[in-house]
């Protein structure tokens, strides 16, 4: 709609999608998740089924927009908006979800990295609709994390990054994702430091360290903000939200 | 110029029920303005960030400006004009902006007033940084909103004890 208030985009046809109920739903089975796309974002903030098992769901969502854009605003419409810095496609991105885009007689699934065909372009033919986002939850008790900056609350991220993080019985990092989102046409994911981290003892040194080589990515530069203030965020984000996640992993609070 | 998409919605405001031709661009925030002359919804930005024309819809509050007056059809709006008990009287939520300095200019007010009505229905008892995170859709350039977060918390006060 704001694109449309703009001027940016003009359409032919504009078809609501309100009306249709099917489309809207979470439902959980068997540890995955299936989110329709037309649920709404404060409705996945108020769902304790989904929360209680990917409660980075809460964290990031709660920097997205504000309640009267929350009231409005659909998973499927920010996933296919596709903003580089919108916090639903770098969750997706987090979780390897899986997206369905259907049409009239079939639909088709295609994994979350493939989903941008480029910038605020998603891979969605013109005859097709984005119906469904599915995804494995992660094991009880993980360790998660989100946080960005934005120049006030609700604001358009900067930067921002994901965390996702298990630990083994002997406390070394057995598996963990992390996104950055508002540095590239879509979410990044980075798999070099994950790989990284996989098997070590959470420290100060380790976090820093792998922000430190976050930094090393090239990122986008636009009038307001220059490459080396997004990296500068990056790499501190990244540090914290490291750390918050391994905290949490532990059981411990922040 | 093609020919304007012409649709009839229904809908209520503030009890109201209206039936109405609009075309299909129009914003709900223009219909209620235009078409049945309800000004107190303001338009500042029309792109979703200032948070003047901001009205409950099915008791939500949205962004007038980013709703379709087509979208709003079958469902019921409220709008600050609805809030006062009467033509003398102010309800909770306005009159403690009165009494609290919550307004300077006034343009902002409305969609102030209309998200509070949403975020006090759900939290009775906020506290005063879950007002501030409630007014961060809300831009006020007149106030430095240290009065707007005041009225809240005496409404919310006022209102658990009239309960």
């Amino acid at each position: 709609m704001p694109m449309m208030n703009m001027r940016y985009v003009m359409v032919d046809h504009l078809v609501d999608l309100n009306q249709v109920t099917e489309l809207a739903g979470i439902r959980m089975s068997g540890g995955r998740a299936s989110i329709g796309a037309m649920t709404r974002q404060r409705d996945i903030l108020a769902s304790p089924d989904l929360l209680s098992v990917a409660p980075i769901f809460a964290e990031a969502l709660q920097q997205v927009g504000h309640i009267q854009t929350r009231n409005r605003g659909t998973i499927g419409g920010s996933l296919s908006h596709l903003d580089p810095a919108a916090e639903l496609p770098g969750l997706a991105a987090l979780h390897d979800a899986t997206v369905t885009l259907s049409k009239s007689g079939s639909s088709r699934e295609i994994a979350i990295k493939d989903f941008a065909f480029g910038y605020m372009t998603p891979c969605t033919e013109p005859d097709e609709i984005l119906s469904e986002i599915s995804f494995d939850t992660w094991p009880s008790g993980h360790g998660y994390d989100f946080r960005e900056f934005a120049q006030r609350h609700g604001d358009f991220a900067i930067t921002g990054v994901g965390t996702l993080m298990a630990l083994d019985a002997t406390t070394r990092i057995e598996r963990v994702a992390c996104v950055l989102i508002g540095i590239d046409y879509q979410p990044i994911r980075l798999t070099d430091i994950e790989r990284d981290l996989i098997g070590q003892t959470p420290s100060e040194d380790l976090f820093r360290a792998a922000g430190e080589k976050a930094r090393e990515r090239d990122m986008m530069e636009d009038a307001l903000v220059p490459e080396s203030y997004r990296k500068q965020l990056a790499a501190v984000l990244l540090r914290r939200s490291l750390t918050s996640a391994a905290a949490r992993a532990a059981g411990q609070s922040e | 110029m093609t020919e304007p998409d012409i649709h009839e919605v229904t809908l209520t405001v503030n009890g109201k029920t209206y039936c109405e031709s609009v075309e299909a661009r129009w914003s709900l925030a223009d219909f209620l303005r235009h078409k049945l002359g309800l000004t107190g919804t303001h338009l500042g930005c029309e792109h979703g960030v200032c948070g003047a024309c901001t009205v409950l819809l099915d008791g939500h509050s949205v962004r007038g400006c980013l709703t379709l007056a087509v979208q709003a059809n079958g469902c019921a709006v409220e709008t600050v004009e609805g809030l006062a008990p009467s033509e003398t009287e102010l309800n909770p939520l306005q009159q403690a902006f009165w009494d609290n300095h919550g307004l300077q200019c006034g343009f902002c007010t409305p969609g102030i007033l209309m998200t509070l009505t949403e975020f006090l229905r759900d939290n009775s008892d906020p506290s005063e940084s879950e007002v501030r995170e409630a007014l961060s859709g809300n831009i006020c350039r007149c106030t430095g909103y240290q009065g707007i977060v005041d009225a809240a918390l005496a409404a919310a006060a006022a209102m658990r004890q009239s309960d």
